[in-house]
């Protein structure tokens, strides 16, 4: 069965002018942790909020556990988990208060639930007394999740859980995720982190509110059938500039420490060549060497 | 049940971990009744009034020397004429005039009796009433030497005439009038902040993704702000007793009643504040705008309802603060029974109900 279920489901803003989703369709299984990967804009944060009954849609339906996100929307209210893009717990309750008072507002208690957020609240438990406000970046967003999570939801939200989190922290969050999934909790979530994307069971490429692709992470790059060539060393954004003006290239960005580079053809001798056309402008001790795409280099093959 | 109270003690946190304001919530309407109290108290010194003397005789000398060895006043006797005293009070240049009438006294001695006139600025309420008391004991004091020395009586009437506001409307009237304004200031403006930080802190967005009931949430806004006011009522009143001498006439029972009933309506106006504004600045200027200035300007508090146009009478009777001011001050100061209130009250009641209605009505149960 379907956990969610998104028909034609179309957003706009402004008297629609702007069109934040565009006649979206896909369907998420049950258990499934399901990734919306796309750039700010892209109509992410619309979609959360059609389905968890905040917005309602100009056009389509949409489903949450075969439930009617406009007709039945009380019904989803109480078996959902939401955790919004910003941070939106009280800033000046204390962790504990926060989490109890989310826990007696659906009807339950820390102590009935206390094993499905153990391991996250057993990270945040030391700071119990301390206030939600005054919390790092990364602390709130466990308690943040622990909150959408104190009613055992069957399907949870998260709307871009890891934008502005340090890098452990969110491999932490993603572990998480992992393990609620193995309790059977459908997860939608959202990231601009193209690195996150691999963790997802499957991903939704999404752009100006249309989805690009939606495969398994493993079978977009296998879909990538193309070579990409990692340059490193030297003046990286000098050799960037000058790449592009070479007449077999596709595309070339900046990846941190080294240059993705795109060719028009898959040629054998295509890193002799680069390191030829580098020599030839001056750039002697550059490393060329073909490596496997990411998600990312998938995205902005699909970008075009 | 059980979600409610924990509502209610979650705006309590709210309210009581926010120093700043809640020092604002109690000690405004301490402060503002101990300033207005000694505003109103304070003996005045070095007014300045003029005396035009057109006796110039023996008794008008010896009235006008006392005046001048008191401390309250500041003594001017260049003789102007009617109209340039009309044109020193609007320019506010002097505060009281004193007029001796011709042959002072002549009169005095043969008929046993006479007249001075005495002119105050009485759009300033409380100094004009100072004023002409302290002129009429120095006056009554004369008077009595007069009578020792002669052995008849005599009598001296000061003619008191207040320049502006004749019927001395307000006097003592600050009081209920406060009372409306703190509880505004209170329940409109910490309401409708309240719900809107919600709505901007996005807080609103995870309960509105919840079972909670709307009610639920607007109860338990109500509640604290309810128990502050009342506390505040309570600290306004013993102010004005204490501080004052002002105790109230009436039932205090029925006083609190008739302000319970516009605590609510506060709280009404501030929920229906919350629904349209989008930010907490923007919640407090509404607030002030939509409360405060109507209720100092129109409720009849600081200017008389009846000494204004017609369509400004018109309006003032959509402003709730002026029903609960004619009911304080009834209460209060004239001691009135339910029996003579009881209209007011209906309005007030009618009022609340409309504006609850329609604000539980309009209570988004989504995101715009």
């Amino acid at each position: 069965m379907n956990a969610i279920e998104l028909n034609n489901l179309t957003k706009t803003y402004n008297d629609g002018s702007i069109t934040a989703v565009d006649h979206l369709s896909f369907d998420v299984k049950e258990g499934e942790l399901y990734g919306l990967i796309g750039p700010d804009g892209a109509g992410k944060t619309s979609i959360f909020r059609m389905l968890t009954t905040l917005l309602l849609p100009d056009e389509g339906t949409a489903k949450v556990n075969g439930y009617d996100i406009v007709k039945e929307y009380k019904t989803i209210r109480n078996i959902v988990g939401y955790m919004p893009g910003k941070f939106s717990l009280y800033q000046d309750l204390t962790v504990e208060e926060n989490l109890n008072f989310f826990a007696t507002l659906f009807g339950t208690s820390i102590k009935e639930n206390y094993d499905l957020i153990k391991d996250i609240y057993i990270q945040i438990e030391p700071y119990k007394n301390r206030r939600a406000g005054k919390l790092s970046g990364g602390m709130k967003q466990k308690l943040a999740l622990c909150c959408a999570l104190i009613h055992k939801p069957t399907v949870l939200f998260l709307d871009e859980p890891t934008t502005g989190v340090d890098a452990v922290s969110r491999q932490e969050f993603w572990e998480m995720l992992g393990r609620l999934k193995k309790q059977g909790i459908t997860i939608l979530v959202s990231t601009p982190y193209m690195d996150e994307a691999g963790l997802c069971d499957k991903i939704a490429l999404m752009q100006s509110g249309k989805i690009l692709s939606i495969e398994k992470p493993q079978a977009v790059i296998s879909n990538f059938n193309e070579k990409l060539y990692g340059i490193s060393k030297g003046n990286l954004y000098k050799i960037m500039l000058d790449l592009r003006k070479y007449e077999q290239t596709v595309s070339c960005f900046a990846f941190g420490d080294a240059l993705h580079l795109r060719l028009k053809s898959n040629a054998d001798d295509n890193v002799s060549n680069i390191k030829m056309y580098l020599k030839n402008h001056g750039y002697m001790d550059t490393e060329v060497k073909e490596i496997l795409p990411g998600i990312e280099d998938c995205f902005i093959k699909l970008l075009g | 049940m059980k979600q409610l109270f924990t509502f209610i003690r979650k705006e309590f946190y709210h309210v009581f971990r926010d120093q700043k304001t809640l020092l604002m919530l109690f000690g405004l309407p301490i402060a503002q009744i101990i300033l207005f109290g000694f505003a109103l108290t304070n003996e005045i010194k070095n007014a300045k009034i003029v005396i035009i003397d057109y006796a110039k005789d023996r008794a008008s000398a010896q009235i006008i020397e006392r005046i001048e060895a008191s401390k309250y006043f500041e003594v001017d006797k260049t003789l102007i004429s009617h109209r340039e005293m009309e044109a020193a009070f609007k320019e506010g240049k002097i505060k009281m005039a004193l007029i001796f009438p011709e042959n002072f006294n002549y009169n005095l001695l043969h008929t046993n009796s006479n007249q001075i006139q005495l002119i105050a600025d009485a759009s300033d309420i409380n100094t004009a009433t100072t004023l002409t008391n302290y002129m009429s004991s120095i006056i009554m004091e004369y008077q009595n030497e007069l009578m020792k020395e002669n052995l008849v009586t005599m009598t001296i009437v000061p003619e008191v005439r207040m320049l502006y506001n004749p019927q001395l409307k307000g006097e003592h009237t600050f009081v209920p009038g406060m009372m409306a304004m703190i509880m505004l200031l209170i329940c409109v403006m910490m309401t409708s902040i309240s719900i809107v930080r919600e709505k901007e802190m996005g807080t609103m967005e995870i309960l509105l993704v919840s079972p909670f009931q709307p009610l639920m949430v607007i109860l338990s806004k109500f509640v604290p702000y309810i128990l502050i006011s009342l506390v505040n009522v309570t600290s306004i009143l013993l102010l004005s007793w204490l501080f004052l001498d002002l105790p109230v006439k009436g039932s205090i029972l029925l006083l609190y009643s008739e302000s319970f009933l516009f605590i609510i309506t506060s709280l009404a106006l501030g929920l229906f504040i919350s629904i349209n504004a989008k930010s907490q600045q923007s919640a407090m200027f509404i607030s002030l705008g939509l409360t405060m200035l109507p209720t100092l300007l129109l409720s009849g508090f600081m200017f008389p309802i009846e000494n204004m146009p017609l369509p400004l009478q018109i309006i003032s009777n959509i402003i709730p603060s002026k029903w609960y001011y004619i009911i304080v001050r009834s209460i209060m100061i004239k001691g009135s029974t339910f029996v003579a209130i009881w209209r007011e009250t209906l309005i007030l009641g009618v009022m609340t109900l409309f504006i609850l209605i329609i604000s539980l009505k309009r209570f988004k149960i989504r995101l715009v």
